[in-house]
């Protein structure tokens, strides 16, 4: 359908076709795989029909003509191999791969309003097209014309007769002789005669039964094609004549035209292969819609959390009632939380998918043998995590590939089977998913790894690590254990990258070797990104959250761990580190905080850009899950924070950018001295190491 | 009262777009993503016409027309059926079981609603 017509919402129906084009693309990527294990069956080969033969119908519709061109060939292709005059095998296979990532870029330049270079994918064209040709199929025209005899006689006017007897299989088709009548009406003056000799008595009638013929005279300035287009869903289904009596022009040759319903006789009875199959009912609706739903419940949990805590203030036997329904009101609270945020969660299937075809060429690539072998596809994760984890998780498997797993020989040399396996599974654990990407390579020798980080000055020379230590190294900035520094998975960025991805979407990632053997990444996720883990702490009247995931420890120093540095501020000791202290009450001018360090707490946080900094506060109050609210969108963007939540208090508290502290600290310590007890300075190297 | 019509196709583009046309001329339209789903709306409710893409999941189109056509209660219904350009075998297919007529992708709103008109007016 076309809609390029006014008043329609065009963006918004281009919205939906992306989006649907996206799970198009997905599905078919699944299904080429499938058929390429040799796992899929005749429906694999029908659903990726389908999935081309949607985006080709959209794309129809808001005149994406090469997005069109090149699907209706790709679909020739998959339609010849559904009804097998082509059969399934490497070559074919390997022009369908290449054919679904040529349309997924086409797909990405609509979306996008990019022009493609005008002879993009040409290659894959053409050799689809001499696959097809192969099959003895005649060449696909891009877009035929619709109807290539239309007729040239327009603007005279002529008289036909025009003889029709409807069969009964028009009437079973819901075609209705009036209606045609009518519409041979609106061609111009029409003369109608009925044939009823045929209808029987009364008692003999078939209701469902055509008795009747009409002979109808027309006067008319329009084409005969107009009139074959009034009968063009009947032809098949009656008996047709149609002759010019008179001509105010030159006199045409005289068309004729019956046909035979005998061949409607002739019906295949197909059913699809899937026809047993239960969809999963589902409905689609707005992201909007949803995140609103969740911002509400988000609210409605704060309410009850504020009960809850008021709740406790009071005497439970005076009030058993009350307590009674507060108790319930939270059960019920938290039932529908986790209820909204399964709405978001989505299978982790979509990112999974795309892996195998990843390994494969990168495999051929690298001429090495390798297999991926995928579990727990089905795992719900919030779809905005979803969304996120594409990347880091492609870059964790390139690397597996190309660093982990060994050449086949080297392999066999190693007494390994040749081809060599990744293993990537998600599961959920204790209200986290967890992701695990292992192969069984060569693992990580951690020789070379702490050699390598004491080059680079990652590790001081005396100290000794844990084998778990040697081996998260890799996740330091600017840490690469290639020898060669390859394209693949080198491109001068490294694990630190995945480390940061992981790390914004509040997960943890750390790694398992065994030097030989293999290694394991193992990814572990929140749930969601709308409620955090938080540590609620206090300086001064002021309430802050700092994120879970982002403490190592906390503490309250002694005063000889302390020492004030020229320049830096003061730094705290800890175990031969000297970590800079932020804060937090000069950060955000508050006035009434504790100021030395020995009388508060300092927590220890750690963020990809700022490394390890203690962090002053006055008081832990307790670890608590938050709902995260968007600053920006109900006030406005402050630095240092990343959000707020409201407390079972009612009172709101911010939660803290930990990445940001930093520098917020020494900015506004110029303008706020530090004590005067720790005026006096010590000797420290240049630049202090705070990274491990 | 206005005419009621379903419109069966996997592809939420085309539902929308359909439906919103058909809105936009008065009728009143009744949506499914599958032969499968409109069967299923069909048992609940009664409409003057049904508009079906044939490639979808579950129930083709094809299926649904000879379903709909041995139904007592809807055999009467006109179905018009979505086809590509120069798809004549699934067009020929889509006549023998029984579709009142067809529509060739991609087709203008104004081609839409007349075509409409004239096999349910």
């Amino acid at each position: 359908m076309n809609i390029e017509a006014e008043g329609y919402p065009q963006a918004q129906f281009r919205k939906t076709y992306f989006e649907e084009c996206a799970e198009l693309l997905d599905a078919l990527q699944t299904n080429l795989d499938l058929l390429l294990n040799g796992s899929g069956d005749d429906e694999t080969l029908h659903a990726i029909f389908r999935s081309v033969h949607s985006i080709k119908g959209g794309a129809g519709a808001f005149g994406f003509s090469g997005l069109v061109a090149f699907s209706h060939v790709f679909e020739s292709l998959l339609d010849a191999m559904r009804e097998q005059k082509i059969a399934v095998g490497p070559d074919v296979m390997q022009i369908l791969l290449r054919a679904s990532d040529a349309l997924a870029d086409i797909v990405s330049a609509a979306r996008d309003e990019q022009t493609l270079v005008a002879d993009f994918a040409a290659d894959i064209v053409t050799a689809m097209e001499e696959a097809l040709h192969g099959a003895g199929d005649p060449p696909v025209p891009g877009a035929k014309p619709k109807s290539a005899t239309e007729s040239v006689d327009l603007s005279c006017e002529r008289q036909y007769r025009i003889a029709f007897t409807p069969h009964t299989e028009m009437l079973q088709k819901a075609n209705e002789p009036l209606l045609l009548i009518r519409q041979l009406r609106k061609l111009g003056g029409l003369k109608v005669e009925v044939d009823t000799s045929r209808v029987p008595p009364l008692d003999l009638i078939d209701s469902e039964a055509a008795y009747l013929s009409w002979v109808f005279t027309l006067d008319t300035g329009s084409p005969q094609s107009a009139i074959h287009e009034v009968f063009e869903f009947v032809e098949d289904d009656c008996e047709l004549r149609i002759d010019v009596i008179s001509d105010s022009s030159v006199a045409a040759p005289v068309a004729g035209l019956a046909t035979s319903p005998a061949k409607s006789a002739a019906v295949k009875s197909a059913e699809p292969a899937g026809a047993s199959v239960t969809a999963t009912q589902s409905i689609r609706v707005d992201v909007d819609k949803v995140d609103r739903l969740v911002n509400l419940v988000g609210e409605l949990v704060i309410t009850q959390a504020m009960l809850t805590e008021q709740g406790t203030l009071l005497p439970a036997d005076h009030y058993p009632a009350l307590i009674q329904g507060i108790e319930a009101l939270a059960q019920g609270a938290r039932e529908l939380q986790e209820s909204v945020m399964a709405i978001r969660a989505q299978p982790v299937k979509s990112v999974f998918a795309r892996m195998p075809r990843i390994v494969r060429d990168l495999a051929a690539t690298l001429g090495k043998e390798v297999r991926i072998v995928t579990a727990g596809e089905m795992t719900e994760i919030d779809k905005t995590v979803i969304e996120q984890l594409n990347d880091p998780l492609t870059h964790m498997i390139r690397n597996a590939l190309d660093h982990g797993i060994e050449g086949p020989d080297a392999r066999v040399a190693a007494g390994k089977p040749r081809q060599g396996t990744i293993n990537l599974s998600a599961a959920q654990r204790s209200g986290r998913i967890v992701i695990e990407v292992s192969d069984d390579g060569r693992g990580l020798n951690r020789e070379k790894v702490l050699a390598k980080a004491r080059d680079r000055g990652l590790v001081a020379a005396g100290a000794t690590l844990s084998d778990e230590e040697i081996d998260n190294l890799i996740f330091l900035p600017a840490f690469s254990t290639a020898d060669v520094v390859s394209n693949i998975s080198g491109r001068g960025v490294g694990m630190d990258v995945v480390k940061r991805n992981v790390q914004s979407l509040g997960g943890r990632i750390s790694v398992q070797s065994r030097f030989g053997a293999g290694s394991r990444f193992t990814l572990s996720l929140p749930l969601t990104l709308a409620v955090l883990d938080g540590m609620v702490v206090s300086v001064g009247k002021e309430t802050f959250i700092i994120p879970l995931t982002a403490i190592i420890e906390s503490l309250r120093p002694q005063a000889a761990d302390i020492h004030p540095v020229v320049g830096r501020g003061l730094v705290l000791a800890l175990r031969g580190e000297y970590l800079p202290l932020t804060h937090l009450h000069r950060c955000f001018a508050i006035s009434d905080a504790i100021t030395d360090p020995c009388r508060g707490i300092v927590i220890i946080v750690e963020s990809e850009s700022a490394g390890r900094v203690g962090v002053m506060v006055d008081e832990l109050l307790g670890q608590q899950q938050v709902v995260v609210k968007s600053l920006e969108a109900n006030y406005e963007s402050v630095d240092g924070i990343s959000g707020a939540t409201i407390l079972g208090n009612g009172r709101v508290a911010l939660i803290l950018d930990i990445a940001r502290l930093r520098e917020i600290d020494s900015r506004a310590a110029t303008d706020r001295p530090l004590p005067a007890q720790y005026n006096a300075t010590i000797d420290l190297p240049e630049e202090a190491p705070h990274a491990a | 009262m206005a005419k009621r019509i379903l419109t069966v196709d996997d592809s939420k583009t085309m539902r929308d777009m359909v439906s919103f046309t058909l809105k936009k001329a008065g009728y009143e339209v009744g949506e499914a993503e599958d032969g499968k789903a409109a069967l299923a709306v069909l048992a609940g409710a009664k409409f003057d016409l049904i508009i079906t893409d044939l490639n979808m999941p579950n129930m083709d189109g094809i299926s649904l027309i000879k379903n709909v056509r041995s139904d007592a209660n809807h055999r009467g219904v006109p179905i018009l059926i979505l086809t590509t350009e120069s798809d004549d075998k699934k067009k020929g297919d889509g006549k023998a079981a029984g579709a009142t007529g067809w529509l060739v992708k991609p087709f203008s709103p104004e081609k839409l609603v007349e075509l409409i008109q004239r096999v349910c007016p």
